[in-house]
């Protein structure tokens, strides 16, 4: 069988290097298109026609994705990346949509949302996701970033009869465009210090040595910091996170926390660490200092937190703080580890997320801590899973959550930065704290009778719980296999353009 | 006797099966139905317990490395963690001391254990398995791996069938444990990448790190993360501030498995990972002069705070403490006799304060309420049960003929002839013991019956009788000869002192790193490397 070469000057190659997303974008539109003629009067149960053909695409996509690792790229300068990372980081997008396909179904019906429409804006989304992680090209990153974010503000917004809901997206909206003026002032900043758009080349010009001087490219850098920060958010640009996840459907919450945020970590490492490893010694302060403000103001924050759904919020954006850490050690290891803390990270809070959608019931009424007292003795699968998935945030042996959090560790011992590595773990314990006591509600306390009247968990909700609870618990005892493509796939991000030919293709 | 286990390859698999079993013990149990759960845990219990008595017999004192039915299997070979386990002088006993309360435990819960039976004695044996992990691991990961993964069912044990404040107590348990862990985990990751920076290899076996030079301010470092976890666990005073809520709120079994088995951990962890990796730091007489300090001070602290305790189970909970204060002592004297005496009052300790907890959660079955002004006379209603708790008790205090004075004997031997005016100190310890127990035993067992609720109290049944026979025995076995006890320890812990006496003096700066089979035990030798 002959390897295809994706090679740039050829226009055909950039349809298959994007396979995929073509996929994922005609899935979109039949979806869209299929759901014109369904009847779903209000109140009536979602088309499985619908249903089926995303959940046909999602796979479809996925296998699509996989073939790309038979693609080879002639340099690694092309404007898509066709290498590893990329395939790993969509993988986990896809993990993340199946996950919420799975879980969504009876939420959806009950809160009277058009499914139709909710899958075709998840689906552009996720192309949106592909394309910013994706992306090797500054103009590219950011047609990814606003072909993700533009439809997930219409998701979380989605809810039109929730006043939380409205308030959320709007602040979601405003921020995110806030954050994009960011984003691009410094791609504009960079692209005049270095002439290109292209990272692969940014990283060539700047070199090993680094352009440490020139003002233009620091501050750019610094802009893009900020816009990443706004996307993952991290403290302090993640003013709103909370509001938009709590007002978002808790399944959009989830695909939230965990899709888009790895998504745009995953645009933010691949950018930073093959357009500006060169002056690290430029941006590593920045980064270090986002991590620590971000785990340590969100734990705290979420210590006080009585809310499950926005104490999860900040959770991930504590999360996001650990994720940082292994940015800023900006080595093979870190993005390994980034890339398999992302997996279980997203096993993990979408299993949470969904226990919260389950427990919230009709129109989200239930998220408070007394709404899970004594919830494990009444419901022992939620309350199992669960602890599963909070043991696993917090970082328990035996847990996929502990294996990621000790490769993160290992990652910034790694670089030297063990001062950092010590508040990831001071901070992870006092995450102990509310994520016990989530526990401690489920089965310390005996609920009054009537506490888990009328939670129903659908087969779909079901299955996706115990896969994810079962990953993670899979994750922490035999790592090894993931460990390993994890390394692979990083390692693929950090191909030296140097080392082949000089530029071609543009 | 031999033969037989040789052919059944005994020796390969038994630690593994010691972990195995109580796993698959869980999901018997909570396959089983809620009234038969008690009979399930209690039969694995006992299973394990019987896979793990050939120990005894089949251990031989004399090859003192780690190299005793040893496994060795990669897990993940990316890191260089391997499933690695071994049994040396001192972690056989505890195993033993663990693998036996264990059903004794269990079958003195059958009462007090009234609701949520499958949850918990599917919870007594997670706890089991991680002791015993953490008891025999041989990989630095995997050791904190079982080391972490016990805090849950104990947080759940004390959280779910504990007392008025259970809640808190858990959650104290929970943080303060955690604290010290996570700090030694960066600690664990310090040293793999030292490891992985001189040699090239990833690893986190015990013997591959062992062999890490350390500067002295690394040690210090270091030192500091790994004792703070131990230390905690153990309690030394000040951190000791946990224990006392967290005995006083657990279940009976809880408080039996926490004081007798899951405090000697944060000895063990002394003896196996402080002294011999960071010898140096361990040996300077600013930090042993601290560790002494804390220990002298838990010694006679809560003997003082015992002794005004109106609440019996908070009593024994401090009699810990002082007790754990011996065995610091013991282990900071760094001489033979001080490391013996400190495992002779850890397995001392388990039996006696084990026995204590469990009495005390037989009178509460009985009264309802631990308040020793609420006792009293009960010598004459119940003379089989007051001659049960007056021997124990006087094991606790360490009166010749118990295992509690050997202990204690040794380890201020030990002490006396590097620290003389500490072991003087100390030794008053033991007079405060018996200030703060005898009025206990007097006020609860002689004294007027003047409750009418005493006058009508049953004697112990038939199975407390089995519950509290061994234990006694035990006590007494121990006390009036010693000997196999420390025949089985001596040789391990002579090398443990002359490897670090060896190492206090120098360590190499540059080091090249040989693994030698050392019949000295330790299974290592550091060469010196010309500076080039």
């Amino acid at each position: 069988m002959s390897v295809l070469s994706i090679d740039y000057s050829t226009q055909l190659h950039y349809l298959w290097a994007l396979l995929p997303e073509v996929v994922l974008s005609i899935g979109a539109m039949v979806v869209l298109l299929v759901d014109v003629f369904q009847r779903e009067d209000r109140g009536g149960p979602s088309s499985p026609l619908v249903f089926w053909l995303t959940v046909g695409f999602t796979l479809a996509t996925a296998v699509a994705n996989g073939w790309l690792l038979t693609v080879e790229e002639v340099v690694p300068t092309g404007m898509i990346a066709v290498d590893a990372f990329r395939v790993f980081s969509n993988y986990i997008f896809l993990l993340a949509v199946v996950l919420f396909l799975m879980m969504s179904g009876r939420y959806l019906d009950e809160e009277r949302l058009r499914s139709g429409e909710l899958y075709a804006l998840i689906l552009f989304a996720t192309v949106g996701m592909m394309v910013f992680a994706g992306a090797r090209d500054l103009m590219v990153v950011f047609i990814g970033l606003e072909l993700m974010s533009v439809p997930i503000y219409v998701l979380t917004g989605v809810n039109r009869r929730d006043p939380r809901a409205a308030e959320g997206a709007l602040k979601y909206f405003l921020m995110g465009a806030f954050s994009s003026a960011f984003f691009l002032f410094g791609v504009a900043l960079v692209y005049g210090g270095t002439g290109t758009t292209n990272i692969a080349l940014i990283g060539l010009t700047l070199g090993p040595e680094g352009l440490g001087s020139n003002a233009l490219v620091v501050l750019g850098v610094a802009m893009l910091v900020v816009g990443f920060g706004f996307k993952v958010a991290a403290v302090p640009f993640h003013m709103w996170t909370p509001d938009a996840y709590e007002g978002a459907p808790t399944p959009v919450t989830a695909l939230m926390a965990a899709a888009v945020k790895a998504a745009a970590f995953a645009a933010f490492l691949r950018v930073f660490l093959t357009a500006f490893p060169g002056i690290y010694g430029v941006w590593d302060a920045l980064a270090i200092w986002l991590a620590v403000l971000t785990m340590i103001a969100a734990n705290l924050v979420a210590l006080v937190e009585g809310n499950v759904k926005r104490m999860l919020a900040y959770s991930s954006i504590a999360h996001a703080g650990y994720l940082l850490v292994a940015l800023a050690a900006a080595t093979i290891t870190g993005a390994a580890s980034f890339l398999f803390y992302l997996v279980v990270y997203t096993l993990m809070t979408m299993g949470a997320f969904a226990v919260v959608m389950v427990v919230g019931r009709r129109g989200e009424a239930h998220l408070d801590l007394e709404d899970y007292a004594g919830l494990g003795w009444s419901r022992p699968l939620l309350g199992v899973v669960m602890t599963i998935f909070l043991l696993s945030l917090a970082g328990f042996p035996f847990t996929g959550g502990f294996i990621g959090k000790v490769y993160i560790l290992q990652a910034a011992v790694g670089r030297g930065l063990v001062w950092l590595a010590v508040v990831l773990v001071m901070t992870s314990l006092i995450s102990y704290y509310y994520y016990l006591r989530v526990a401690w509600y489920m089965w310390f306390r005996d609920g009054e009778p009537a506490v888990d009247e009328g939670i129903v968990v659908s087969t779909g909700t079901r299955v996706a719980l115990i896969a994810a609870a079962g990953l993670v618990v899979l994750l922490g005892i035999f790592p090894g296999e993931l460990l390993e493509l994890a390394e692979r796939s990083a390692a693929s991000l950090f191909r030296q353009p140097g080392a082949l030919a000089g530029p071609l293709g543009f | 006797m031999g033969g037989f286990f040789d052919a059944i390859g005994y020796g390969s698999w038994v630690l593994t099966a010691l972990l195995l079993v109580p796993l698959a013990g869980i999901a018997v149990v909570l396959a089983g139905s809620e009234a038969a759960a008690r009979k399930a845990g209690l039969a694995v219990s006992l299973v394990v317990f019987l896979l793990s008595l050939p120990l005894w017999f089949l251990f031989d004192p004399a090859t003192t490395g780690l190299t005793q039915f040893a496994a060795e299997a990669d897990w993940i070979p990316q890191w260089g963690i391997g499933y690695r386990v071994g049994l040396d002088g001192i972690s056989v006993l505890l195993v033993l001391l663990t693998t036996a309360l264990m059903p004794i435990t269990l079958l003195g819960s059958f009462r007090y254990i009234a609701r949520r039976q499958k949850a918990f004695y599917a919870m007594m044996l997670l706890l089991e398995m991680g002791v015993i992990g953490a008891f025999v691991a041989l990989d630095l990961f995997l050791f904190f791996m079982f080391w972490e993964v016990m805090l849950v069912p104990m947080y759940f044990i004390i959280g779910i069938w504990g007392g008025e404040r259970r809640v808190y107590a858990a959650i104290k348990f929970f943080l303060f444990t955690a604290v010290g862990s996570l700090l030694m985990l960066v600690g664990i990751l310090y040293l793999y990448f030292q490891y992985q920076r001189i040699t090239g290899t990833a690893s986190f076996a015990y013997v591959d790190l062992l062999q890490v030079p350390l500067t002295f301010r690394e040690q210090y470092w270091l030192f500091g993360a790994f004792a703070l976890a131990f230390a905690i666990k153990v309690p030394l005073f000040p951190l000791h501030t946990w224990l006392p809520d967290a005995h006083v709120e657990a279940p009976t079994p809880g408080s039996v498995i926490l004081a007798a088995v899951l405090l000697k951990l944060g000895a063990y962890g002394f003896l196996r990972f402080l002294l011999p990796f960071f010898p140096q730091a361990a040996t300077h007489s600013v930090i042993v002069g601290i560790m002494l300090a804390f220990a002298l001070a838990g010694i006679i602290y809560a003997a003082w705070v015992a002794a005004v305790q109106p609440d019996a189970k908070k009593l024994v909970a401090y009699t810990s403490v002082a007790h754990m204060g011996f065995v610091v002592l013991g282990i900071f004297a760094l001489t033979v006799q001080g490391l013996q005496g400190a495992i002779i009052v850890m397995l001392s300790h388990g039996l006696s304060t084990g026995a204590l907890f469990l009495m005390l959660g037989m009178l509460y079955e009985r009264r309802h309420t631990r308040l020793i002004s609420e006792f009293g006379g009960l010598a004459a209603v119940a003379p089989l049960f007051a001659t049960a708790f007056i021997i124990t008790a006087l094991a606790s205090i360490g009166l010749p003929g118990t295992s509690g004075f050997v202990g204690e004997f040794l380890a201020l031997v030990g002490a006396f002839q590097t620290f003389p005016i500490v072991a003087v100190i100390a030794a008053t310890g033991v007079i405060f013991a018996a200030y703060y127990m005898l009025p206990m035993v007097q006020r609860v067992w002689f004294n007027p019956v003047d409750k009418p609720e005493n006058r009508s109290m049953a004697d112990l049944s038939v199975r407390e009788i089995v519950v509290l026979a061994p234990l006694i025995l035990g006590m007494i076995w121990m006390g009036v000869y010693p000997k196999p006890f420390l025949d089985r320890t001596e040789p391990t812990v002579s090398a443990l002192v002359r490897f670090v006496d060896q190492r206090a003096v120098s360590v190499p700066d540059r080091v090249s790193v040989v693994p030698v089979a050392d019949a000295e035990g330790v299974a290592v030798v550091l060469e010196e490397e010309d500076p080039r």
